[in-house]
């Protein structure tokens, strides 16, 4: 491939398969990401709505006990590490070098790579549908329910490998978001300047830098427990079931802030400039996002508070969890002092903001209450955590997300959804996701628990699961008419403009959508709110210099190759060693093509 | 700030709006109190510990609530307050350095609040069960109970009695993988861990003739929905009575058929996994003792209840009843059903 100098690069004018399948240009990798995210974010949902679907009445005939624990399996590991984290990592793609008035990530094609890897994994998980059947041991895969004794099917095979594909793509991206952040911040973004968002992201970076090797750690041992016959966590031999729990909530609890910083950085963003005010307490709500991260590493346990620790930890594991509700109260407070005073522009982004500060202060409230370890005995593995966990994740991290896109979405394609069909959808999303999860709080404290199949019908749980499951429908319908509307949006001409919202962050300094090499001039950040700034000083936008030499870096296929290669690793260790065999030699092969390979 | 009456109204409606959804989803919540439609409620504690529980989460319940309110009314009113308007200007300022230690220490005071009486009811709740404790060991199978009282010799399944007033020590086991012990009436969960055991204690404080409700909460398998039990907690006089009749080997059985069903156990193989005490070939311990079975009011840990009709669906495929059951199949004749139900039903 040529190498581009010049005004502009051929990367985007070029079109077609090839140039995507090729591309190292942050945005497409980023585009990808997010179309990618949310598809598997719908079929997440459909198993969702299936899980539902048996549970509306008692002892319903929907689905028989082991595809219903196939599907409740399925809709977490889709959920999160196909759906929710993917479409934050879309986010982070597109817009981190914009914030930051980059012209790329550090590493181009290590993205293109992380993308391709992620892709591989994702396709690979859904594989194990119709090669035996999926994993049915829940997406916290327990031994030893897991081991191959008592889980026979290939299934757990597949989530054990498929989690270590896709642990791979995210180690690579949260390094190169890192570096990009810390190392590639335009003249005057010191990092007190950087947009909260940007923030957030750093921290999801180092939570997921410190907790995916811990993960891989412990599927690997599982790997070799049931491939190979070890024993790190089956009684019988003298392992431990206990170890096992350990090192994923290790990972595990970190991983719900890594779903859910992405989306307070979203509404971080979204509040200031639709009540055209600045962020409220800037340096509380980042300290108080990176003492979550922090905090994060020293909760897991509160996820076994059943299992016999002994009043020891539980005390220590109870009071670090009940310290980290304190930050998470700031930053709520934060958004609320952010609205105080301002003049509010609601649009649909706004509306999803907003919710989110309501949604999520109703998933923190239960959670600081199940931190009491004694109440927690009575709501662990009920209805009430699973009320609790989608209201953070839902009213959360998916309010946060479809903020994202509405606030985003003219800079991505120049176009502005629509508003009244994104009030309709927004609404009917609102109500479908409290009639859904709200009354799960009422069947907990009813002592219904989770992930049964099935229930009896004198135990007055009939109504409220009726009721979350129209709700779940009603929740489905808002999220198709969100559809609907990107349909009916991307027929009509990009007219938003650069700036319909007068953003106060370097993306919407650019033109909509942003060319190949996002800016003419590398911008100069002055203060927090770069463009808010220099529209109260009257500075101009740099002039372009008559001979602007810029260099992007030019496609390259060997991603693509190295991710072939991880792919066949995988498959290989879900089937016959040659298959990994073939793999390692064509992911040598695109290391050295990819070394070799010229970049300007 | 304020302003236009329209403006007022907004802000009024939305406080009532708060409130009137607030007193909606307590009524919901207050349903739990009804004991009777809903048996697992969390929240007619019958026990010395559970009401120590659910005195804390009573308090934790009016903190939670105070929060909710406070932000749902807030959250609504700035957002009708500040909706932009004609002549509005947005207040430009970074922040308020005393605001933010207020709402710093507001969150330090509720969680310490909540602390407290969770660390003091911890503190009761933990401490080693007394001397004077009735020893039980829970162990957990896939997908039933197996309940032993040591001290009194009695293995029995599905189905624990209890005397009132008495603590009962509970020690936690599992012989196969993670199971969780749960009555929502009488104690929070603990883990039935393989490897290593658990234990809990707690003193029923009301008998009456309906059971306890309990159920496994640690998803273990195919038929985890299906592994539930009963907890009876009787007088000490009814209790006594039980368990001297279960210490008790079988009845010999006396009706012919019922005498033939006896042969027809050892013939069908269901001594290999069952134990009658007092038929001397039946000693096999993979499935649950039935020494009693004939008095128990379910069948497979509260699959089914207990009638005739239904020992004989279930003898005649397990897991066609129960998914994944490890009673199998044994395709037996419908004879072979008719001598082993009048068999079973007499082992009262
Ligand atoms: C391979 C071992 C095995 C054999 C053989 C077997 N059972 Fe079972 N049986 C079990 C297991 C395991 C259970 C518990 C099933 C459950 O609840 O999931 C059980 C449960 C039962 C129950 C219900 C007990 C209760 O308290 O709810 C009855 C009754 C029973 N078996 C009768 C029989 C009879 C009669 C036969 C012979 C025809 C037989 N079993 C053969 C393993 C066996
Ligand atoms: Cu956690
Ligand atoms: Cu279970």
């Amino acid at each position: 491939m040529a190498t581009a100098i010049g005004m502009t690069t051929h990367t985007q004018e070029e079109t077609g398969l090839w140039s995507w399948l090729t591309t190292v240009d942050h945005k497409r990798i980023g585009t990808v990401y997010a179309v990618a995210g949310f598809l598997f974010f719908l079929l997440g949902g459909l198993e969702a709505l299936a899980v539902r679907t048996q549970l509306a009445v008692p002892n319903g005939v929907v689905l028989d006990a082991d595809r219903y624990n196939q599907f409740f399996t399925m809709h977490a590991l889709t959920m999160i590490f196909l759906g929710v984290m993917p479409m934050g990592a879309g986010f982070f793609n597109y817009f981190i070098p914009l914030q930051i008035g980059a012209r790329d990530v550090a590493f181009p094609r290590l993205n293109a790579l992380s993308l391709w890897i992620f892709l591989s994994g994702g396709i690979l998980l859904n594989a194990s549908f119709f090669l035996g059947g999926a994993p049915n041991g829940g997406w916290f895969g327990y031994a030893p329910l897991s081991s191959i004794e008592y889980a026979k099917t290939s299934g757990m095979n597949f989530y054990v490998v498929a989690l270590l594909v896709l642990g791979l793509s995210s180690l690579m991206a949260s390094l190169n978001f890192a570096v990009t952040i810390i190392n590639m911040r335009p003249p005057g973004m010191s990092m007190m300047r950087l947009p909260v968002f940007i923030w957030m992201t750093l921290v999801v970076t180092f939570l997921l830098i410190l907790s995916l090797p811990v993960l891989t750690v412990a599927l690997l041992q599982l790997y070799f427990d049931r491939m190979w016959g070890t024993a790190f966590f089956s009684p019988a031999a003298g392992g431990d079931p206990i170890l096992w729990q350990h090192l994923f909530w290790i990972f595990g609890h970190p991983e719900v802030y890594v779903l859910i910083l992405p989306s307070m950085g979203i509404v971080s963003e979204v509040l200031p400039v639709m009540a055209r005010k600045p962020l409220f307490g800037y340096s509380a709500i980042v300290f108080a996002g990176a003492s979550i991260g922090v905090l994060g590493f020293g909760v897991w346990a509160h996820h076994m508070f059943t299992t016999g620790l002994g009043p020891v930890p539980q005390v220590v594991f109870s009071a670090s969890t009940m310290a980290i509700g304190v930050p998470t109260g700031i930053k709520i407070f934060n958004w609320l002092g952010t609205m105080y005073g301002g003049n509010i522009r609601f649009v649909t982004a706004t509306y999803y903001a907003v919710a989110f500060i309501a949604l999520f202060t109703i998933g923190g409230i239960s959670g600081v209450m199940h931190a009491s370890p004694p109440v927690d005995g009575q709501h662990q593995d009920s209805y009430f955590v699973v009320a609790h966990l989608h209201y953070v994740l839902v009213g959360g991290a998916i309010m946060g997300i479809f903020s994202g896109i509405y606030y985003w979405f003219p800079k991505m394609t120049g176009r502005l959804l629509d508003e009244k069909l994104g009030m309709i959808s927004f609404w009917t999303m609102f109500a479908g996701l409290n009639l859904t999860f709200f009354p799960m709080h009422f069947l907990g404290l009813a002592g219904m628990p989770r992930r049964i199949y099935t229930y009896d019908a004198d135990l007055g749980w009939d109504t409220w699961n009726m009721v979350a499951t129209l709700g779940s429908y009603t929740l489905g319908i808002g999220i198709l008419l969100f559809l609907v509307n990107f349909v009916i949006t991307m027929r009509k001409p990009a007219d938003a403009g650069n700036d319909p919202w007068g953003g106060a962050t370097l993306e919407w300094a650019t033109t909509s959508p942003p060319p190949a090499h996002n800016f003419e001039v590398i911008p100069e950040v002055r203060d927090r709110d770069p463009l808010w700034y220099d529209r109260d000083h009257n500075i101009a936008p740099a002039v372009v210099p008559e001979h602007n030499h810029i260099h992007m870096p030019p496609p390259s296929y060997f991603p693509l190759i190295i991710s072939l290669g991880v792919l066949l690793i995988a498959v290989g260790a879900l089937s016959h060693l040659a298959v990994t065999a073939l793999g390692v030699v064509i992911v040598l092969y695109g290391i050295w093509g990819w070394a070799l390979e010229p970049t300007d | 700030m304020g302003g236009s009456p329209g403006r007022m109204i907004g802000i009024i409606g939305s406080l009532v709006l708060v409130g009137v959804v607030t007193v909606l989803i307590y009524l919901a919540f207050a349903e739990s109190f009804d004991a009777v439609r809903q048996p697992m409620t969390t929240f007619v504690p019958k026990s010395d510990q559970a009401n120590l529980i659910h005195g804390v989460y009573q308090f934790v319940f009016i903190l939670a609530a105070a929060v909710f309110v406070f932000i749902m009314a807030l959250t609504l009113v700035f957002s009708i307050m500040y909706r932009e308007r004609p002549g509005q200007v947005a207040r430009q300022f970074h922040g308020n350095s005393r605001l933010e230690v207020i709402w710093t220490l507001v969150p330090v005071l509720i969680v310490v609040a909540i602390a407290v009486p969770t660390y003091s009811a911890m503190a009761s709740i933990t401490k080693p069960a007394p001397e004077n404790a009735l020893k039980v060991i829970a162990i957990g199978h896939q997908w039933w109970w197996e309940f032993r009282y040591p001290e009194l010799g009695i293995t029995t399944a599905n189905e624990l009695h209890l005397p009132v007033d008495r603590p009962v020590s509970v020690t936690l086991e599992s012989k196969d993988v993670i199971h969780s012990f749960w009555v929502p009436a009488l104690s929070g969960k603990v883990d039935n861990m393989p490897g290593h055991d658990n234990h809990l204690w707690f003193t029923p404080n009301e008998a009456r003739a309906e059971p306890y409700l309990g159920q496994c909460a640690e998803f273990c398998g195919l038929s985890h929905a299906n592994m539930r039990f009963r907890v009876f907690v009787n007088t000490t006089a009814q209790f006594d009575t039980w368990a001297a009749s279960n210490k008790a080997d079988r009845v010999t059985p006396s009706v012919a058929l019922a005498q033939a069903g006896e042969q027809q156990f050892v013939a069908s193989g269901c001594i290999g996994c069952h134990t009658v005490r007092g038929q001397a070939s039946a000693a096999g311990v993979i499935g649950p003792d039935l020494t009693h079975v004939g008095s128990r009011t379910t069948i497979a840990s509260g699959t089914l209840d207990h009638t005739p009709e239904n020992l004989r669906k279930w003898l005649a495929n397990p897991p066609g009843v129960k998914p994944g059951s490890l009673m199998p199949n044994l395709n037996l004749s419908p004879e072979a059903l008719d001598k082993l139900v009048a068999y079973l039903e007499g082992l009262k």
